[in-house]
């Protein structure tokens, strides 16, 4: 079993209002000095099987199509060993 | 003329947007979101909502919904489609209307009578509007901020392609002001107010939101 992690996050030029609703939060809670926050989503897939490079263009693919809108946001895969 | 409206599992306006076509004298044809056929209808409305629950992200999982397999292709061939709210966000999805939309900026959900400009009244579902007129229609979204690259929006305002702008506040962010664009064709519209909810006086602000079903009537009577 092989688990590949894909992580989306809204690019840098997009408004992220969750990330700063965090950021209005964190100073109410004592947390100081975190000059911004950005809110992104991890997908983690299970794979049965051996990651091969197949399988990961096939992944990107998939991150590209479903898991990120490409419009809005980018993506990292990355192997978790 | 048959105008088909969609329910995918969490719609919630199929049902209001079903009753406008029949006031503006239109016959609805109700279309589920797991099936391919279209039943012969002439044009396509994607109600608002919450299909699939906003999972992912708003109308991600709708765009992959066997329905949409030939909505799509319809739409490329011409059918005038329509998205309001839910139903705009599965088109920018579903890249038949380029950017998104994402969380307003004051991150809650609106929901007000809002007033807008029509900007472009040569769309299939508008022509039986003034251009520049001011209406009055409902607005109720918490995912509604329109957002393209300058590129993209420098084009839509170029080819005419924003459909209806916010006056006043705007709502939820939107870039320009925009309430709702066009395709370069004119036959896909994506709009985040109701107009389904504004063509009965006994339970809406006005009536300004029927012209978008009896103009897409119009259209299909000229074709």
């Amino acid at each position: 079993m092989a688990r590949v992690v894909v992580d989306v996050m809204l690019k840098p030029e997009i408004l992220d209002p969750q990330g700063k609703a965090v950021h209005g939060a964190l100073p109410r809670l004592g947390f100081e000095g975190v000059v911004a926050v950005r809110q992104g989503k991890r997908f983690e897939l299970e794979l049965d099987g051996d990651v091969t490079d197949d399988r990961l263009a096939e992944i990107r693919n998939a991150a590209e199509t479903l898991l990120s809108n490409p419009v809005i946001e980018d993506y990292t895969v990355r192997v978790e060993q | 003329m048959k105008v088909g409206v969609v329910t995918f599992p969490g719609s919630l306006d199929d049902v209001d947007a079903r009753r406008a076509v029949n006031l503006a004298g239109g016959e609805a044809v109700a279309l589920w979101h797991g099936e391919r056929d279209l039943r012969g209808v002439d044009a396509v409305v994607l109600p608002g909502g919450f299909s699939y629950g906003d999972y992912l992200r708003c109308g991600a999982i709708a765009r992959f919904a066997p329905v949409m397999t030939s909505v799509l292709s319809a739409a490329e061939s011409g059918m005038p489609v329509l998205g309001i709210c839910n139903g705009f966000q599965i088109l920018c999805e579903s890249h038949l209307l380029p950017g998104a939309l994402i969380r307003n900026r004051e991150r809650r959900f609106v929901c007000r009578d809002q007033r807008l400009r029509i900007e472009n009244a040569s769309t299939a579902w508008t022509s039986q509007y003034d251009e520049g007129v001011e209406v009055t229609i409902v607005l109720k979204n918490g995912e509604g901020g329109y957002v393209a690259d300058d590129t993209t929006l420098d084009r839509l305002e170029a080819e005419g392609q924003v459909v209806a702008r916010y006056l006043g506040d705007n709502p939820n962010g939107s870039m320009r002001d925009i309430a709702g664009i066009a395709n370069e064709r004119g036959n896909v519209v994506g709009l985040m107010p109701h107009p389904e909810h504004a063509v009965d006086d006994l339970c809406g602000p006005s009536t300004d939101g029927l012209p978008f079903f009896t103009s897409v009537l119009k259209e299909l009577a000229k074709a």
